[in-house]
């Protein structure tokens, strides 16, 4: 039968003694290096204190995936931000005269079938794109990891709940749901396309999240610091929160590529952003008609796009090698 | 006058802690299991109580009823009370309780590198005690921590106040532990097999200390544990566990001596000693029994050599051995003598 008691009773546990013992032997010796009241040790013979993400970011830095991911990105944000740093015209000033034209001087990436500039699109776009997906992953970060997070704390009839809901929103085909919600929608801002994706996505880090805090609950520092007197609110924030948050960091670094691309499809369908936003998967819904007579129309946006969606699921891969030891 | 004075106005001063009568069961998809049945120990200021007992024998879940940690679901107090200072905790609000815990009563783990958050300096952690329970400010608890593990001897306490739990040895977790446990100074501590997970020069230093700091504080400790060699330095009475019984309390060293139950004296020969070096060792044969089907009579009587039919028919009742002594079992008698 299953032993009720936390604690077996073998009188030493072959790792506990052994590791017990080795340790004692180098913590003994640090203790005689430092004389009680010996400010600064003499350099060298300490480690500063790791912490699981002081040697994450140890090993982000020596990560070439990360380094070229965490570039990509920077830029992308950097001229989602400010457009006119390496584009000088508006994206939204066509000249039909140079409909579908290919690349002149000024204009690189040659003309779309307004003729407006793709070059300056494609950098104008970023910001759509960059917007949905940091805010979206934002959103659906939050509300799954409040929700998950409590119902795996808290167990019982209101966890059993919230795992049937997310079960019904896994059921909603997300491209199927996007048209039938968006389609109703009017206006040209982001937001629908962003509440969309929050709604849809939250349950997946919701399961993560409620997954990583029923494994920290279960630790027994958590049970520790409830017998010295912690309430619950303590126990979550500080002992389970900084516990259980790496998975929900990887999963919502993996989804922000997701939630770009989806942004495209649904703007690529028609339900997602509306003209006159700048965003790549409406000029890719524009260009994929014309991809016979004018393929740079297609290529430049789509390229843009698969990048973008490429360095932020390279810098979920590299956040994930680097948080969870277990995967490499 | 008479000889006889009345003294009707002095209330007596009730004990720190009296467990009466618990019973904790655990609900589990196989059936019930019932981990404690009937439980009552007594303990006082200043002294020490050890609770004995192999694995599943209702120690440790003894323990966590007390300090009200029992993960409940699927673990319920079906009965009993248990009187701090004459108030019974078990009536207690939620709210309530998680005052007493740490402040009034506090508890010591058997691993102290899994009781440690890893991601807290333990500074930080000890701190955290002074932070919650007497909303000190950051600045203050965490001199109040290097204060702390300079009680407990951690050497350079100031430079490692900052480390994590991963970069101290077994024996100073422990001692960080302890030190969590005595912040606030509690009139009561539970220590779970605080120096199991310890190698045996450790053990000891870190028994010293505790019992050290017992003594300062004149604190009641409840010291559980399976290992004998442990409790005769450090405990005033023992109480001796099975199957979620009590089958034996005594003072420490009447046990030793002469112990009135067959499982303590199966215990007591289990003990490796060197002067029967080559010689096998005692173990009592059989197995604990299974929580979710105690045998009928004396849980004791399928292991016991002086089993009779008595003993597989009825619940033998704690005997009065002495004034300060207790024995379940029907023969205690002839154990005493045996």
């Amino acid at each position: 039968m299953p032993e009720p008691e936390n604690h077996p009773d073998e009188a030493m546990e072959p790792a506990g003694g052994t590791g017990a013992t080795m340790d004692l032997a180098q913590d003994e010796a640090r203790g005689l290096e430092r004389p009680p009241g010996h400010e600064t040790a003499p350099g060298g013979t300490t480690e500063k204190p790791r912490s699981l993400w002081s040697d994450a970011w140890r090993d982000l830095r020596r990560n070439p995936v990360f380094i070229l991911s965490a570039l990509v990105i920077a830029f992308l944000v950097v001229i989602s931000i400010w457009p006119g740093l390496i584009a000088s015209g508006n994206p939204l000033s066509c000249n039909l005269a140079n409909s579908q034209k290919g690349s002149a001087p000024g204009h690189p990436f040659g003309f779309d079938n307004q003729g407006c500039d793709v070059y300056t699109r494609v950098v104008y776009g970023a910001r759509a794109s960059v917007t949905v997906g940091v805010c979206a992953t934002l959103g659906a970060a939050i509300l799954g990891s409040v929700l998950g997070g409590l119902a795996g704390f808290f167990g019982g009839a209101g966890d059993a709940v919230l795992s049937r809901v997310s079960d019904i929103f896994f059921g909603i085909p997300i491209v199927l749901g996007g048209l039938v919600f968006l389609s109703v929608v009017t206006g040209t801002t982001v937001w629908p396309v962003i509440g969309f994706i929050v709604l849809l996505g939250w349950p997946q880090i919701g399961r993560i999240a409620r997954g990583s805090v029923i494994t920290a609950r279960q630790n027994d520092y958590v049970q520790a610091a409830r017998a010295l007197g912690a309430g619950n609110s303590r126990l979550l924030l500080r002992h389970i929160a900084p516990n259980a948050v790496a998975p929900v960091i990887v999963v919502a670094t993996i989804a922000l590529g997701t939630y770009i691309s989806l942004e495209a499809t649904l703007s690529y369908l028609g339900v997602g952003l509306k003209p006159p936003t700048v965003s790549w998967g409406i000029d890719i819904s524009q260009a994929s008609s014309q991809i016979r007579n004018a393929p740079h129309m297609l290529l430049w946006p789509a390229g843009a796009l698969s990048v973008t969606v490429l360095a932020f699921i390279m810098l979920g891969d590299a956040v994930r090698d680097a948080l969870d030891p277990k995967l490499r | 006058m008479t000889t006889e004075p009345t003294v009707p106005s002095v209330p007596t001063e009730p004990p720190l802690l009296e467990v009466r009568d618990l019973h904790v069961e655990f609900r589990t998809r196989d059936g019930v299991a019932h981990a404690v049945n009937g439980v009552s120990y007594t303990v006082s200021a200043a002294e020490t109580l050890a609770v004995l007992g192999e694995s599943g024998s209702g120690k440790s879940v003894t323990a966590q009823a007390i300090m009200g940690i029992l993960d409940s679901p699927p673990g319920f107090v079906t009965q009993g009370e248990i009187l701090f200072r004459g108030q019974d905790l078990l009536k207690m609000n939620a709210e309530d309780r998680r005052k007493v815990r740490g402040a009034k009563m506090a508890m010591i783990f058997q691993d102290a590198l899994s009781s440690l958050n890893p991601v807290l300096s333990v500074g930080n952690q000890l701190a955290e005690m002074f932070i919650v329970h007497e909303g000190m400010s950051r600045k203050d608890a965490k001199s109040k921590a290097i204060e702390l593990m300079d009680r407990v001897r951690i050497p350079a306490a100031r430079d490692r106040v900052g480390d994590y739990p991963h970069q101290f040895s077994g024996g100073m977790r422990q001692r960080i532990m302890i030190a969590m446990a005595l912040a606030l100074e509690p009139d009561l501590i539970i220590a779970d097999e605080p120096t199991t997970a310890l190698d045996v020069t450790v053990q000891a230093q870190v028994m010293e200390l505790l019992a050290e700091l017992q003594r300062e504080y004149s604190m009641g400790l409840i010291l559980i544990t399976h290992d004998l060699g442990v409790v005769a330095d450090v405990a005033d009475y023992i109480a001796v566990m099975y199957a979620g019984r009590i089958v034996e309390t005594a003072p420490v060293h009447e046990i030793y001596r002469r112990p009135a139950h067959p499982y303590t004296k199966g215990l007591l020969a289990s003990i490796p000693r060197l002067d029967q070096k080559g010689r096998e060792l005692y173990a009592i044969k059989g197995l604990p029994p299974n929580l979710l089907h105690i045998p009928p009579g004396c849980a004791f009587n399928p292991r016991c050599p002086m089993a009779q039919a008595v003993c597989r028919a009825d619940v033998p009742p704690l005997y009065e051995v002495s004034p300060t002594r207790a024995s379940a079992c029907h023969f205690w008698k002839e154990a005493l003598d045996g």
